[in-house]
């Protein structure tokens, strides 16, 4: 690896199923993404793979490679020829792969054929930025091992993606909706949010109108999940990510569908948003 | 039992006891929900986490309905003890707020039988809750920037014990030898929902 721009991790699918003993599940923040690099490289999903933040990344093999660059859309180079991203791209030993600045978005994914053989722990080869645990985070000029090749081949060229980020986010209200004013329940939903620049793997917190509690008792921690809007009482509600905590201690008003949270991962700072929400009846 | 809706991948469901978090965390421990990814406990909550596609909030609150959790039975015995010195930092303020000496702070801590409620913060710490209560403090008004691992330290109604060097808010009163974070051991977490816990004051740290 020769340069690791802003941020550069490992990333697999994380480690969920440890809640009880404080480990979150972790894992790539656009997992669609992470997994199409996989997939365009002939590797199991799960296998580990690179994920760059806005780009600036660089890369060079000391065997020939097989790998593809998806998620945010960025410039890239193998030595002089510029290649496209979620396309299979071969890689000689001593050539150098370069990721440019994303155009938009801020997720980009690396996806090397053989997968990225840092040794797991508890079971995942991600990196969790707050939990502090698994591969350190990469710097300029690390060596990574690639492990042995999968038996299955890459059987298309190219993959065609809608990309996207941000626009419209569907959210399931709760589960604490009930402690806000229905006027800030209302205003979760009609009102633009905006990305603020305090925003990383654990979570974006979002710039809006100020969202009224309706109940000012003290929430027992509870358990967070990815997506959940987790309101403090300045009234901004955090958007949780991929490293969230596994507990927290302010009420969650609505969550985003999981099916919404890789592109509410590629929100850049002024990205403007909305909420529309996904009428569902009550459980109980 | 009441459930709430955590969107499309969990089920937040309101419990009364402590006892009843736990008594339904082990029983789908030992039989899950078809599609359950996780479970996260915590002192009035279970939080039920799912794959949207292997699951919906429904068929897992339907699940859970037709469950009646035995109580846990809890052998006498199966106290873990912590050696700790009570030599923390924040012991004399700790006491002020509770309007009583520092060695009586340190008899209400260690005279009770403390149980694991939950983990969070960081991977390892563990949420404790004692059975006669008495030590309940607010936190730091300025949290540390660092706390040492070993830590034992209080929070309003719970105890903790910092698995490992990080920034911190709560009251420090004592630190322990013992590592109640290891990656390298098996399961790297002493303290797991459920563990019960007896404070024991030594002298040294050794």
């Amino acid at each position: 690896m020769l340069h690791a721009g802003p941020l550069a991790t490992v990333q697999d699918l994380g480690r969920p199923g440890l809640a009880k003993i404080g480990v979150g599940a972790s894992g790539a923040a656009d997992r669609g993404a992470f997994t199409l690099a996989n997939r365009l490289v002939g590797n199991p999903e799960d296998a580990a793979g690179i994920e760059v933040t806005v780009g600036g990344f660089s890369a060079s093999p000391t065997e020939d490679l097989v790998m593809a660059v998806t998620g945010a859309p960025v410039p890239v180079w193998v030595d002089e020829r510029r290649e496209g991203c979620n396309a299979v791209l071969r890689v000689r030993a001593g050539q150098t792969i370069r990721l440019g600045v994303a155009s938009s978005g801020v997720r980009s994914y690396l996806g090397v054929r053989g997968g990225i053989a840092v040794p797991a722990v508890l079971g995942s080869r991600s990196t969790d930025m707050m939990a502090h645990l698994g591969p350190a985070v990469l710097e300029d000029g690390v060596r990574l091992p690639v492990g042995a090749a999968p038996t299955t081949c890459p059987t298309v060229d190219q993959a065609v993606t809608r990309g996207a980020t941000g626009g419209r986010l569907r959210v399931i209200m709760g589960p604490r909706d009930d402690w806000f004013t229905a006027e800030s329940r209302r205003a979760l939903v009609t009102e633009p949010w905006t990305a603020t620049a305090v925003g990383d793997r654990i979570g974006i917190r979002l710039d809006g109108p100020v969202l009224q509690r309706a109940v000012s008792r003290e929430l027992s921690s509870e358990g967070l999940v990815r997506g959940a809007l987790q309101v403090p009482p300045r009234g901004h509600p955090t958007l949780m990510l991929s490293d969230h905590p596994v507990t927290g201690g302010y009420p969650v008003i609505a969550v985003v569908v999981d099916a919404d949270i890789d592109r509410a991962a590629n929100m850049r700072p002024g990205d403007t948003l909305f909420f529309e929400e996904t009428r569902k009846q009550d459980l109980t | 039992m009441k459930f709430l809706r955590c969107g499309d991948v969990g089920v937040l469901v309101e419990l009364p006891t402590l006892d009843s978090v736990l008594s339904l965390h082990a029983d789908l421990e030992a039989r899950p929900v078809p599609g359950m990814t996780d479970l996260v406990p915590a002192l009035e909550t279970l939080l039920v986490k799912f794959d949207p596609g292997a699951a919906t909030p429904e068929q897992v609150c339907q699940d859970i309905k037709t469950r009646s959790p035995q109580r846990l039975q809890r052998q006498a015995g199966e106290v873990l003890t912590v050696p700790v010195r009570y030599d923390g930092e924040d012991l004399a303020e700790v006491s002020s707020l509770l309007g009583i000496s520092a060695s009586e702070t340190v008899r209400r801590h260690t005279g009770q039988v403390w149980t694991v409620a939950f983990a969070g913060f960081s991977p390892g710490f563990g949420y404790l809750v004692g059975d006669s209560g008495g030590l309940e403090v607010s936190r730091r008004a300025n949290p540390r920037t660092r706390v040492p691992a070993g830590a034992v330290a209080l929070a309003g109604e719970f105890t903790g014990v910092y698995p490992r060097e990080s920034p911190g808010g709560w009251q420090i009163v004592g630190h322990t030898s013992l590592k109640v974070w290891d990656l390298d051991r098996d399961p790297p977490a002493l303290l797991t929902p459920g563990s019960r816990v007896r404070f024991e004051s030594v002298d040294s740290c050794a």
